[in-house]
């Protein structure tokens, strides 16, 4: 039999497998996590939130190297609070989505995490950003981590414009639910930030509330 | 030619990519890079695939056959290496057709799925082969058994294969349905298949179905511009 000594994820780099989602709909946008954090094959957090607030109605969600996503984060956090002091009104999406990219580009060879930036501004309203190798680009809805490749056929096929914001929920709860039953590092609960003129609001699905498929 | 000889390797140096007069493709394993899918119904089966082959970044072949006849009711969708997947199909073929000789009547799909993992378990280091197995026998009617690398035997209702499968397994899981009819079944696999396609770099060309029941064997090409269409950014 294989010696295993149990601490091999001690020395492995912390990684926040995942599947992260942003949709937008006409007047907001709809982030979603899951909520496994690995070290190798042990999971180090079962409840990790995911998507962090860059500013009052602008969300990013990590993937990737927990530290560098987080990091990064971060950084954009008080970037965007010195810019929305400096300009006296709340920041523009694209904005946050720029300094972002900012700091995946310029460290390109030294980070390995993607963010999706999403939030909602009042003068273009609902966007999505993906910030992938630090490129920018603008997208009706963006799918990231580990457990985005299972789920590119779904996504593919049931997103259609036009969707309302609770059907936009349903739809960034069923894809993670695919996507976490796929993938061994995605799991947990379904984190779920929606964002509209109003304001922003936070859900928790559990797991066991989550939507089952025909071989469960 | 001429060009290769004059830069003939001196002390064993390979002739690497770096060297642009002779394209890197020319040195690539040739790869079903692919999406196979295969499905039961009640009353048989249905089978997918896209149709290229790739060397590298070539596409030697862009209008592949990846469903092969094993025996009269049994096919196979091969993916992995093309070389490999096309010899373990000639020798189970030609096993299978002498034990039906044997025994008399058309074999199982069973026997032969395991023809199939007792050559990809055996050779499991030599071989990159990723096979479903899928056909009709009287005995248990539909079948699709899923041999993926390394030589595991697994019969499932529903299988999909080959580097484009990542990227519908959520489509699958959230389409799929006990008991579909068979036209249901031609519908999703055409879907599926495409929507793998416009995603996976290795796959791509056309989609080729097949339904195998009792009745026999019924062949189908979608070509480029009549696949389903999904408009995405």
């Amino acid at each position: 039999m294989l010696q295993e000594t149990g601490t091999e994820w001690l020395s492995q780099e912390v990684k926040t497998g995942t599947t992260i989602i942003a949709v937008e709909f006409d007047g907001g946008v709809v982030l979603g996590s899951d909520s496994r954090v690995s070290a190798g094959a042990s999971v180090v957090n079962r409840v990790m939130n995911k998507l962090s607030p860059l500013h009052d109605k602008i969300y990013c969600a990590l993937s990737g190297s927990a530290a560098d996503a987080q990091t990064i984060a971060e950084v954009v956090h008080y970037q965007l609070d010195v810019h929305s002091i400096e300009i006296d009104e709340d920041p523009q999406v694209r904005s946050a989505a720029t300094l972002v990219r900012n700091i995946s580009y310029k460290y390109k060879e030294e980070l390995s995490a993607h963010l999706i930036v999403a939030g909602w501004d009042r003068r273009d309203g609902g966007q999505v950003f993906a910030t992938l190798s630090g490129l920018l680009t603008r997208q009706p809805f963006a799918v990231g981590g580990s457990g985005s490749s299972h789920v590119y056929g779904f996504v593919d096929a049931e997103f259609r414009g036009g969707m309302s914001k609770e059907e936009c929920q349903q739809f960034v709860v069923n894809t993670l639910s695919l996507a976490i039953n796929r993938d061994g590092s995605s799991g947990g609960v379904a984190y779920i930030v929606s964002i509209d003129e109003h304001g922003t609001e936070e859900k928790v699905v559990l797991g066991n509330d989550l939507p089952t498929f025909f071989d469960q | 030619k001429m060009a290769a000889a004059t830069m003939s390797p001196y002390f064993g140096q390979q002739m690497s990519s770096k060297n642009d007069l002779v394209p890197a493709w020319t040195s690539q394993e040739v790869s079903t890079g692919t999406t196979i899918m295969a499905l039961e119904y009640d009353g048989g089966v249905v089978i997918g695939a896209d149709s290229r082959t790739t060397t590298g970044a070539y596409i030697a072949n862009r209008v592949t056959d990846k469903l092969t006849p094993i025996h009269d009711r049994i096919f196979c969708c091969r993916s992995g290496s093309a070389a490999d997947t096309q010899a373990i199909a000639d020798v189970v073929t030609y096993q299978l057709g002498f034990h039906s000789i044997e025994l008399d009547e058309p074999p199982l799909v069973e026997t032969a799925a395991n023809l199939f993992r007792a050559s990809c378990y055996r050779y499991r280091e030599e071989l990159t082969a990723g096979i479903l197995v899928a056909g009709w026998d009287r005995r248990k009617g539909g079948q699709v058994y899923c041999v993926p690398i390394g030589g595991m035997l697994v019969r499932q209702p529903v299988s999909v294969g080959g580097s484009g499968s990542s990227y519908i397994y959520g489509f699958m899981d959230s389409n799929y349905k006990p008991n579909m009819t068979k036209d249901q079944c031609l519908e999703l696999t055409a879907a599926a298949v495409s929507l793998a396609m416009e995603r996976d770099g290795s796959s791509g060309g056309v989609v080729r179905l097949a339904s195998i029941s009792k009745d026999g064997v019924e062949r189908r090409v979608i070509l480029g511009n009549q696949l389903p269409k999904y408009s995405t950014h």
